[in-house]
């Protein structure tokens, strides 16, 4: 491919590309993200070549087009994927149903019925992706093209309208108009801490060196987070052309992704984008012949949470220990190698040609007062749908939960929604219908983060929630300052006692106490913000602490130290179900001998109160109370009457 | 240079560009707390206990005084309560490793701070860095460095350059504030150099470590 000289050129190019496809040609686009990818879709897309190398050789017509894409988002459902130009969407696809799905589908013009999406709640089944309640109550302005555009091939993103933001901004704008549309969109830092995008780029920009840096933040280290991974892995071309946007609008030269190695896809693919991006003219020297000079390189991290911390990302890429440092002087002063530079996340950058192409008010006409635009959250835990969910800031917590989400499985309760990360804070159900944005998480205690969002059911115990977020804080905290190192450390001491029941009188109030310290004195925002789960947790549920303390009782029966399980004598029918799958041989008994579990040999797994027959219940969770002493064992021989002759 | 006019407690300060706040504030003679500070090396603000309220565009943060560069129009506040109990609790946090290091201990009586409110841990370095900067910085030899993170972090000799190094300098000795680093020494002494001085007169006699 030769390089494209001018905007002329690239348009020139434009209409060629999509004058080679056929809008009406079937293509089967096939999920290969991540979540996909280890639901088994390599062998689908597999099974899809080799079946349509079949027809190829029987019938000679080449009928059907694969796309292999980027996630959509759907990952409960996995793989993925939608038939063109219908958008036929089949969920849970197996390569055995390639051949079905090309006879029927392509070559037959007929739905496969069982692929299909159930509604439960109207009770059909949905043939269009864009039925889905899933993705009906979306609004996916960022991973809507995933499932359109082979993430490998910048020709994809080109016939959607690739890079006609970067030539309006290197042709039709100054540095200064690009700013002042960033500006006026108020779109705020996806990374979590919410600061005005185009305010940052100012400071940047005016710093008086000439040697400027712009940087992808793509260290993405929340647990059960990735929604970076899905962008960078499915539209890598966006994140870099809001990137070389950037980099012109503060004056820049050079870029720099910081990805790190535990995501190879995306890291691959970005690899692959800046390379094609170099061979067309859109990265390099005199862009598109705008005169505007750009060159990007990708630096792998070792996958420290630390390192998202945007000093500690500086200093890693100096090739430093990944320790944060004090700020002032701001990275927009003395960032990288001590020159300005300018560090968005992921997410952020990917908004910035959609502003350019559509203008400030593009974006200023969703959201909330404070908040504009979408974001995406990764939905979690103990909900129906899991998967990246891209909504408008402004849409209430349960509409998240129960509209896209589908509500919890089971039937069970909703406890609590955490948000915002391991540092973020648990939500409980009195404001499901608060508006999601920036301001509004934070004025309940919980933050926006880079967008992870963990579900939790009645059955979660909210002091092993903070307990289990703190154990992750304490690995991953640098342990330079003392609040952040020591802090963590004793707050999780004392969490991690109250959850064995060794909790004591005012422990509560030693928490607090520690959390203010690490909060208000730790040098970077890991510490400051490591007591949110702690604060979180005892502000909204604080009965459940005091009954792990005081009554050394854990309500959801989670916390191992504190319950028991019981076989009910009365109940048990001695059908050896729990006898047999208890894995620690901890249930004595045997045919027509009712069962008992010696406590000590019983490791609390709870697979005996799960494997008892429902019309039993006979297994029993006990917490805060004694366990029965043990049947008498003359009494424990069943007579059935009904087998007696 | 830049003059420039701050408040700390109350009283209006010159300072000059580059100063930080704990150099401004001492000097008019206002001290502050300080334990990981040293003139010799790069302000490096990781103990805390030189934390400050600072009042910067109508906005009160938290901040340490020994590398926050002073500014114009800043308010400074190098005690109140909530500092008070700040430096107390950092205290107590560092107490449970080091309770009888004399600096800290100085300390705890001005704050109140408790030196059993916290179970007593193994390693007894409070992690200033001094040792680790000032062999960095200053000798330019890193014969000693931090390992590992979090609360797994700590201070170790690399044995490859302290047996070159060490044996004539130790001028690192007396920056520690709980004496840790000398054992740490001794330990990578007794384990890494087989032919040290030490070795030869200690463990052809006397039994030593744990007898």
């Amino acid at each position: 491919m030769a390089r494209i000289n001018s905007p002329a050129e690239l348009e020139e190019f434009r209409k060629d590309i999509i004058s080679k496809k056929d809008p009406n040609r079937p293509c089967i686009a096939v999920c290969t993200g991540t979540g996909c990818l280890a639901l088994g879709a390599a062998n689908v897309v597999a099974a899809f070549k080799e079946e349509i190398e079949k027809q190829k050789l029987q019938s000679k017509v080449d009928v059907v087009d694969i796309r292999e894409t980027g996630c959509p988002g759907f990952c409960e459902r996995g793989p993925i994927i939608v038939i063109y130009p219908e958008e036929i969407c089949y969920l849970q696809v197996q390569p055995g149903d390639a051949k079905e799905i090309i006879f029927e589908t392509i070559l037959g013009k007929k739905i496969i019925d069982r692929l299909l999406y159930v509604d439960l709640t109207a009770d059909k089944k949905v043939v269009h992706e864009s039925e889905i309640p899933f993705y009906k109550n979306q609004k996916r302005l960022l991973l809507g093209n995933n499932i359109k555009i082979d993430p490998k091939s910048i020709d994809d993103y080109l016939a959607l309208g690739g890079y006609s933001a970067l030539v309006k901004a290197l042709f039709h704008l100054t540095p200064e108009q690009v700013l002042e549309l960033v500006k006026n969109s108020k779109l705020r830092g996806r990374g979590g801490a919410g600061f005005l995008t185009g305010v940052k780029w100012e400071f940047a920009r005016r710093s008086p060196d000439k040697t400027k840096y712009v940087i992808v933040n793509a260290d993405e280290g929340d647990p059960g987070a990735f929604m970076d991974r899905a962008l960078l892995e499915g539209n890598p071309h966006a994140v870099l052309e809001g990137l070389i946007i950037g980099a012109y609008a503060i004056g820049s030269h050079e870029g720099y992704f910081y990805v790190r190695q535990e995501y190879p896809l995306a890291v691959k693919n970005i690899g692959i984008a800046i390379k094609q991006a170099e061979e067309y003219g859109f990265v390099g020297k005199n862009i598109l012949g705008s005169g505007f000079d750009f060159t990007i390189k990708v630096h792998q991290g070792a996958g420290a949470f630390v390192c998202g911390e945007e000093t500690a990302l500086l200093m890693s890429l100096e090739g430093k220990p990944g320790e944060p440092r004090p700020r002032p002087p701001y990275p927009a002063v003395k960032g990288l190698w001590g020159k300005p530079t300018n560090i968005n996340n992921v997410e952020t950058w990917a908004n910035v040609p959609l502003i350019i192409k559509n203008g400030s008010d593009f974006l200023t006409s969703i959201g909330t007062e404070g908040s504009k635009g979408t974001k995406i959250f990764s939905l979690v835990g103990k909900v129906n749908n899991t998967g990246l969910v891209e909504v408008p800031m402004g849409i209430t917590l349960r509409d998240i939960i129960y509209k896209v989400g589908g509500g919890i499985p089971g039937g069970k309760k909703f406890k609590a929604v955490q948000t915002g990360g391991p540092s973020g804070g648990c939500i409980p159900e009195e404001f499901l219908d608060i508006q999601v944005d920036f301001d509004e998480l934070a004025k309940v205690g919980a933050i926006m983060g880079s967008g992870g969002m963990i579900v939790m059911d009645e059955d979660t115990c909210m002091v092993d929630v903070a307990r289990y977020f703190l154990n992750f804080l304490t690995d991953e905290s640098c342990g330079k300052c003392t609040p952040c190192r020591e802090g963590i450390r004793q707050m999780l001491k004392i969490l991690t006692n109250i959850s064995k029941g060794r909790g004591r009188e005012g422990d509560i109030e030693l928490l607090e106490e520690l959390a203010r310290t690490t909060g208000d004195a730790s040098l970077c925002a890991l510490g400051r913000t490591a007591p949110n789960p702690v604060l979180s947790t005892i502000r909204y549920f604080r009965d459940e602490y005091e009954a792990h303390i005081k009554d050394k009782r854990c309500p959801a029966y989670v916390c191992k130290e504190l319950i028991s399980y019981y076989i009910d004598p009365d109940k048990c029918q001695a059908c050896m179900i729990c006898l047999r799958k208890c894995p620690a041989e901890a249930i004595d008994g045997g045919k027509n001998r009712i069962h008992i579990i010696d406590q000590n040999k019983c490791t609390k797994c709870g697979t005996c109160f799960e494997v008892c027959p429902s019309r039993f219940g006979a297994v029993t969770r006990l917490s805060g109370e004694p366990v029965p002493p043990p049947f008498p064992e003359e009494k424990r021989t069943i007579v059935r009457k009904s087998k007696d002759k | 240079m830049n003059e420039m006019l701050l408040q700390i407690d109350g009283k209006e300060v010159k300072a000059s560009e580059g100063m930080t706040i704990l150099e401004a504030a001492r000097s008019v003679g206002i001290s502050i707390p300080t334990l990981c500070h040293h003139e010799k090396l790069n302000p490096y603000g990781a103990c805390r206990i030189c934390t400050v309220e600072v009042e910067a565009g109508g906005r009160t943060n938290f901040v340490p005084a020994c590398i926050y560069p002073a500014a114009s129009g800043l308010v400074v506040r190098t005690r109140s309560e909530k500092i008070d109990k700040t430096r107390k609790m950092i205290l107590e946090l560092m107490l449970s490793h080091a309770p009888d290091a004399p600096a800290l201990k100085d300390l705890a009586k001005e704050y109140g701070a408790d030196r059993d409110r916290f179970e007593k841990e193994p390693s007894f370095c409070i992690l200033c860095g001094l040792c680790v900067r000032y062999c960095a910085e200053v000798k330019k030899k890193s014969a000693v460095g931090f390992i590992d993170r979090g609360p797994n972090r700590e201070i170790n000799f690399i044995p490859e350059i302290a047996s070159k190094e060490c044996w004539n300098c130790k001028e690192c000795f007396p920056l520690c504030p709980t004496s840790y680093l000398q054992t740490a020494y001794h330990l990578t002494e007794a384990l890494a150099f087989p032919s040290s001085s030490f070795l030869r007169t200690r463990l052809r006699g006397t039994p030593m470590l744990g007898a």
